[in-house]
């Protein structure tokens, strides 16, 4: 019967994980602005066009607002957030990866 | 999370299939699992405005569900989250971390580690507690003081780890102990050697002063290469205790790193050959003395260029065409054999390191309109421009066709290594980031 050997665990201690709530959601997009948050990645904006364009054609009540970050995707951006608090409803992000 | 969470606004994010795990795996070590997020394919980048628009009236190609359908519901009332069951690696509901593994035989362990991740797939030491203990008597700090904390990547959540843990790590290494400071050295410098970042980057460690002749580094022939206990097992405890330490580097997970990067094996550790380089030692130019024992940590590793020497006609064109093959996000670190060091003293008389950091300097141009263009530039350093931040800000008024300093001329280092068996040299693209004492660590 091989030997049982006792070793030691190689990994490090989590982070304390602090749970947080999702924003109320809408009743409906009709009549809101929504903002399109180009996070300045691989060409992300050309995709967030479209998404634009597709609300154009599919749900004209929907007003759009295409943003881009202020600064790399990786950096906060309190000036941006702001500004969607205070002029739209709900908000599309990409694209992240 | 940051919008959804702290300012309230109903959100849903927009990623590449490739991200699914670890979109999942953030958002829960994030607090915010319930996050909308919907997918898209891989990749986005060059693609026609039909081709993405075929992306946005496509269906998700996780879920197969229309895509925009899952955005609007998932910005009104209609979302419902997934249960908080993902079938992927529970590791990412961060749990207590044991300081024993559950007895086993050897090969149940080493079958263990791996089934973990917990190593690099090369054979391990198993880190018993005689020879943990053995490790530790090679420091004076204590066991459960903590050394520092790292993640893979942004928004991950830092992890801690101990002197214990780097111990652990050093001996799966195959350290010997007496490598120990330079290795908690690294461990302090809270930069990780696995990063997520899809680019796949590598750190560079140099090793400067007196310790290298202490553990026995080899600073000259092959110093690069896997012919020295001291430089293989230094670099590669780095790298496990950043896997571990983090709390992981998986693919899909918790790394992202598209084609990977050979150089993690090592972490491409060696000592500076000090005595035989024209110039002062690394570790001087960066604020240190001479008798210091230092570890500094250069990060990127995903260019290399290389050469022969430096020919008297065209030896300038040569080296700029060198420098335009370095990548754009990080700079220039010339590693040189000494011959080609003192080649670059007889050919442009670059006596000091500043004199040839200002000529690296001036000769890495080009035009701005094709700097601009280069996809890296665009993601990473074009925001930042944008942003006002120098000396972006001022390259980007420059006209297409104007010639503009492809780097910054602070990031420009050199290191001087090899045994001089010819005049061979390279050009890493990579960062410095830290030097690190290694006698705070003894």
């Amino acid at each position: 019967m091989p030997e049982k050997l006792t070793v030691l665990n190689p990994t490090g201690y989590p982070p304390k994980i602090t749970q947080k709530q999702l924003a109320p959601r809408l009743e409906s997009l009709d009549g809101r602005t929504i903002y399109l948050v180009d996070c300045r990645f691989d060409d992300s904006i050309e995709l967030l066009r479209q998404v634009e364009a597709w609300f154009a054609d599919n749900m004209p009540s929907v007003k759009t607002e295409l943003v881009s970050l202020n600064n790399m995707y990786s950096r906060d951006d309190p000036e941006t957030w702001t500004l969607i608090k205070e002029r739209g409803d709900a908000a599309i992000l990409g694209v992240g990866h | 999370m940051t919008l959804e969470s702290k300012y309230n606004v109903p959100t849903v994010a927009l990623h590449t299939e490739k991200f699914d795990r670890i979109v999942r795996s953030t958002t829960r070590v994030g607090g915010l699992p319930q996050a909308a997020f919907c997918f898209v394919p891989m990749p986005v980048m060059g693609k026609s405005a039909a081709e993405l628009r075929a992306y946005v009236e496509g269906a998700d190609p996780l879920s197969g569900r229309p895509l925009m359908q899952e955005v609007v519901e998932g910005l009104t009332t209609a979302y419902s989250p997934e249960p908080d069951a993902g079938g992927f690696n529970p590791r990412f509901v961060p749990a207590p971390t044991p300081r024993l593994v559950e007895p086993a035989t050897e090969d149940e362990l080493r079958q263990l580690f791996e089934d973990n991740n917990w190593t690099d797939f090369l054979p391990i030491v198993l880190p018993t507690e005689e020879r943990v203990a053995a490790m530790l008597a090679a420091t004076s700090h204590k066991p459960e003081e903590v050394v520092g904390r790292m993640q893979p990547t942004h928004n991950r959540g830092y992890w801690e780890y101990t002197v214990e843990k780097v111990a652990v790590n050093a001996v799966m290494a195959g350290a010997r102990p007496e490598y120990f400071p330079v290795i908690l050295a690294l461990a302090a410098s809270e930069i990780t050697a696995r990063s997520s970042t899809s680019s796949s980057a590598a750190p560079m460690v140099v090793v400067n002063g007196p310790i290298r002749h202490e553990i026995g580094m080899n600073s000259g022939t092959g110093a690069m290469g896997p012919f020295n206990r001291a430089n293989a097992t230094i670099g590669r405890a780095y790298g496990l205790l950043s896997m571990n330490g983090q709390g992981g580097s998986v693919p899909g997970e918790t790394f992202a790193g598209s084609l990977g990067n050979a150089y993690t094996y090592s972490n491409l550790t060696f000592a500076e050959n000090e005595e035989r380089s024209p110039w002062e030692p690394l570790h001087v130019t960066k604020g240190f003395k001479p008798e210091d024992s230092t570890v500094s940590i250069f990060w990127g590793g995903r260019s290399t260029t290389f050469n022969l020497g430096l020919r008297e006609q065209h030896w300038r064109e040569h080296v700029h065409d060198m420098l335009m093959g370095t990548d754009q996000l990080t700079a220039p670190c010339l590693v040189l054999d000494p011959i080609t060091a003192r080649q670059f003293i007889d050919r442009g008389g670059f006596d000091t390191k500043d004199k040839l950091f200002d000529w690296i300097h001036e000769t890495a141009k080009m035009p701005a309109g094709e700097y601009w263009d280069l996809q890296l530039v665009q993601n990473y350093l074009y925001p930042r421009a944008t942003f006002g931040e120098e000396p972006f800000a001022t390259k980007l008024k420059a006209a297409a066709d104007e010639l503009i300093h492809t780097f910054r001329r602070e990031e420009i280092n050199v290191v001087v290594v090899g045994g001089e068996t010819n005049g061979y040299w390279q050009i890493m693209g990579t960062n410095y980031r830290k030097t690190v004492c290694v006698e705070d660590w003894r």
